[in-house]
C-alpha cells in the first residue's frame, strides 16, 4: 500500500508542476485531453472483460470497457479535432 | 504470453508517454502532437494489457472495444465547439462509471471465485473507487442535463437538501465502516454504490449557470482521482499515475475558475449561485438617481470604430450563444484593414468551461496570439479607444471592484471602463447570470447597441466596409 500511495503523491506534483504551466488558451484542450487519460482505467476494464471466472465480473466488466473506451477515443479525438483549430497569426499581413 | 517485465515497461513507457503528452500542452504550436503522444501512450498500454493477459474470451473484449470506440468517435465528432462542456462532463462521467465498475467487477471476482475477502481493510480502494466513480458518473450526467439545456440551468433548491445530504453522506461513510467490522460486502457495496449515485445528483443539482465551469473542472478532478482509487485496488501503477496528473490537472482548473470568480469551492458545491439568464425579466433602463443608459446605432458605432487607433473586443457566453464568433473575426479583419489595432482580452470564465471561448474563436480562425488573457491585457484597456464588450456582461462589472455589496465583489474583472468608450452588444437590459445590474451600463462614455450578438456584428461589418 505505502509504496502505490507513494506514486500517487509523487504524481499529483508531477501534475502540479507540468499542468500548471498550460496557458489558459488552452484549459478546454487540457481538460478533455487529461479526461482521456483518466480513461487509463480501461486496462482494468480489460481485464475484467476477458475474464472466465465468473458471469458477473465479466459482464461488469464489459460494461466498464464500452464506457472506458468512448472516454478514451471520444476524449482524444476531440481534443485532436480542438487543437487542429489553434493557428498562429499569419507573418507580415 | 509476453512476461510481466514486458507489460511493466510498457505501462512504464506509457505513463511517460502522458507526462510528455501533457508537457506538451503548454504551448499551442505543440498541443497537437502532445496529444497524439498521450493517445500513443493509451494504445500501448491496451496492447499491452491485450497481449500479457491469457485471452480466453476476446470476443467481449474486442466487441466492448468497438461498442465503446464507435460511440465516442460518434460523440467527438459530432459535437459543435459550443456544446464542449456538456461533452466533457459526459466523458467525464463515462471515465468515474468506468473505474467504478472495474472496482466492482473486481469484488465480484473474488466474490464468484469463493475464496473469501480476507481482511475487509485490504480493499479500501474499491471501496473509494465505487464512492467516487459513482459521484463522478451522475455528478457528470446531471450537469451534462444542465449543460446541454435538456434541464433547467438555475439552481434546484429544495428544504431539507443539507439534511439529506448529510444522511447519505453519513450513511455512504456507515457502510464502508459496516464492511470494515464484517458486514456482508456485497450488499454493503451495493448500498455504497446507490447513496454514492444520489450524493452525486444532490452534488450537482443546486449549481448554478454560473458556477458550471467550476463544476466541471471539479468533476475532471474526481474522474482522476477514481482512476487512481481503482489502481489501488488492481495494484497498477500506471493508473495510479495516470489518474493522480489527472487528479492534479482537474484540482488547478478548480482553482483557477474558483480564483476567476471570487468564490470558494465549498461555496460553490453549497450551491444557488445564479441561474439561466435567458428567463429573468429585462432590467431597467433608468436608475433610481435619473441616469439613463445612451443606446447607439451601428452606424455611428462603425464610424467609432473605424476612426480607432485601438480596439479591444471582450466576448462573453452571449457571443457563443448567438454562434457570432464568425462576424466577429470579420469585423476585427476589416477593422485591421482601416489600419486598427485589434486584440482580444478574453476573462477565464468567459465560456461555460475554463479555456471555452478560445476554443470556440480559434474555430473561427481567430489566431491565437491575438487572444489576451485578463492580467495580460488588463493595463492596456486605458490606452484602447473602443472596448467592444459582446455578450459579456459580470466580467466587466466595477461593482466587483468597489461595491462590497455585490454578490460579485472581489471577482477580478476586465478594466473595459477604463477604455475611451464602452459599447456593448446585448439582447436587452437583462442582467448577467450572477443577476446582479451593471452600473457601467449607465456611465456617460458608454453606448448600448441593442439586438442579437449575430445581427448586431454583421451590421457593423457592412457599415464598417461602407465607411
Amino acid at each position: 500500500m505505502l509504496p502505490y500511495t507513494t506514486f500517487f503523491v509523487l504524481s499529483m506534483f508531477i501534475g502540479r508542476e507540468v499542468l500548471s504551466k498550460v496557458p489558459q488558451t488552452l484549459h478546454t484542450p487540457l481538460m478533455s485531453g487529461s479526461n482521456a487519460i483518466s480513461g487509463i482505467t480501461i486496462i482494468g476494464a480489460l481485464v475484467s472483460a476477458g475474464m472466465v471466472g465468473g458471469v458477473w465480473a465479466k459482464w461488469i466488466g464489459v460494461i466498464a470497457l464500452i464506457a472506458a473506451t468512448i472516454n478514451v477515443v471520444g476524449g482524444f479525438m476531440v481534443t485532436d479535432r480542438m487543437l487542429e483549430m489553434f493557428k498562429k497569426k499569419p507573418q507580415n499581413v | 504470453m509476453f512476461s510481466e517485465g514486458f507489460t511493466a515497461g510498457a505501462y512504464l513507457i506509457a505513463a511517460i508517454l502522458f507526462i510528455r503528452g501533457l508537457k506538451k500542452l503548454q504551448s499551442p504550436v505543440t498541443a497537437r502532437r502532445g496529444n497524439r503522444l498521450a493517445a500513443i501512450g493509451m494504445l500501448l498500454a491496451i496492447v499491452a494489457t491485450l497481449f500479457s493477459q491469457q485471452i480466453l474470451t476476446p470476443a467481449e473484449m474486442i466487441g466492448g472495444l468497438a461498442v465503446g470506440g464507435f460511440l465516442g468517435a460518434v460523440m467527438a465528432k459530432r459535437v459543435k465547439m459550443t456544446g464542449m462542456p456538456e461533452l466533457v462532463a459526459a466523458f467525464n462521467g463515462f471515465g468515474g462509471l468506468a473505474s467504478a465498475l472495474v472496482a466492482g467487477a473486481e469484488i465480484a471476482r473474488i466474490v464468484e471465485e469463493g475464496g473469501g475477502f480476507g481482511d475487509p481493510r485490504g480493499h479500501t480502494g474499491a471501496y473509494l473507487s465505487i464512492l467516487v466513480g459513482m459521484v463522478t458518473f451522475s455528478g457528470s450526467f446531471i450537469a451534462f442535463l444542465k449543460l446541454s439545456g435538456k434541464m433547467t440551468g438555475n439552481p434546484i433548491q429544495f428544504t431539507g437538501r443539507y439534511l439529506v445530504l448529510a444522511t447519505c453522506t453519513a450513511a455512504a461513510v456507515g457502510s464502508i465502516v459496516w464492511i470494515f467490522v464484517g458486514g456482508d460486502m456485497v450488499s454493503l457495496i451495493m448500498i455504497l454504490a446507490g447513496l454514492s449515485l444520489i450524493l452525486g445528483i444532490l452534488l450537482v443539482l443546486p449549481i448554478g449557470g454560473a458556477d458550471m465551469p467550476v463544476i466541471v473542472a471539479f468533476l475532471n478532478a474526481l474522474s482522476g482521482l477514481a482512476a487512481a482509487a481503482t489502481g489501488f485496488v488492481l495494484s497498477n501503477t500506471v493508473l495510479i499515475i495516470s489518474g493522480a496528473l489527472v487528479g492534479a490537472s482537474g484540482i488547478m482548473l478548480t482553482r483557477v475558475m474558483c480564483v476567476a470568480m471570487n468564490r470558494r469551492l465549498w461555496h460553490v458545491l453549497v450551491g444557488g449561485f445564479g441561474g439561466d439568464s435567458d428567463d429573468s425579466s429585462d432590467g431597467a433602463k433608468q436608475l433610481e438617481d435619473g441616469r439613463t443608459i445612451t443606446s447607439t446605432t451601428p452606424d455611428d458605432t462603425a464610424i467609432l470604430l473605424s476612426y480607432a487607433r485601438k480596439v479591444i473586443i471582450v466576448p462573453g457566453y452571449g457571443l457563443a450563444v448567438a454562434q457570432a464568433q464568425h462576424q466577429v473575426r470579420e469585423l476585427a479583419d476589416v477593422l485591421q484593414e482601416h489600419g486598427v489595432e485589434v486584440k482580444y482580452a478574453i476573462h477565464p470564465v468567459a465560456g461555460r468551461m475554463p479555456g471555452h471561448m478560445n476554443v470556440l474563436l480559434a474555430e473561427a480562425n481567430v489566431p491565437y496570439d491575438s487572444l489576451f488573457e485578463m492580467d495580460d491585457i488588463n493595463h492596456e484597456f486605458e490606452s484602447t479607444d473602443v472596448a467592444l464588450v459582446v455578450g459579456a456582461n459580470d466580467v466587466v462589472n466595477p461593482a466587483a471592484r468597489h461595491d462590497q455589496t455585490s454578490p460579485i465583489y472581489g471577482m477580478p474583472i476586465l478594466n473595459v471602463d477604463q477604455a475611451k468608450t464602452v459599447i456593448f452588444l446585448k439582447r436587452s437590459m437583462r442582467p448577467g447570470y450572477s443577476g446582479v445590474q451593471n452600473l457601467l451600463f449607465f456611465e456617460p462614455n458608454t453606448r448600448m447597441l441593442f439586438g442579437d450578438a449575430k445581427d448586431s456584428v454583421t451590421d457593423l461589418v457592412t457599415e464598417v466596409k461602407a465607411v
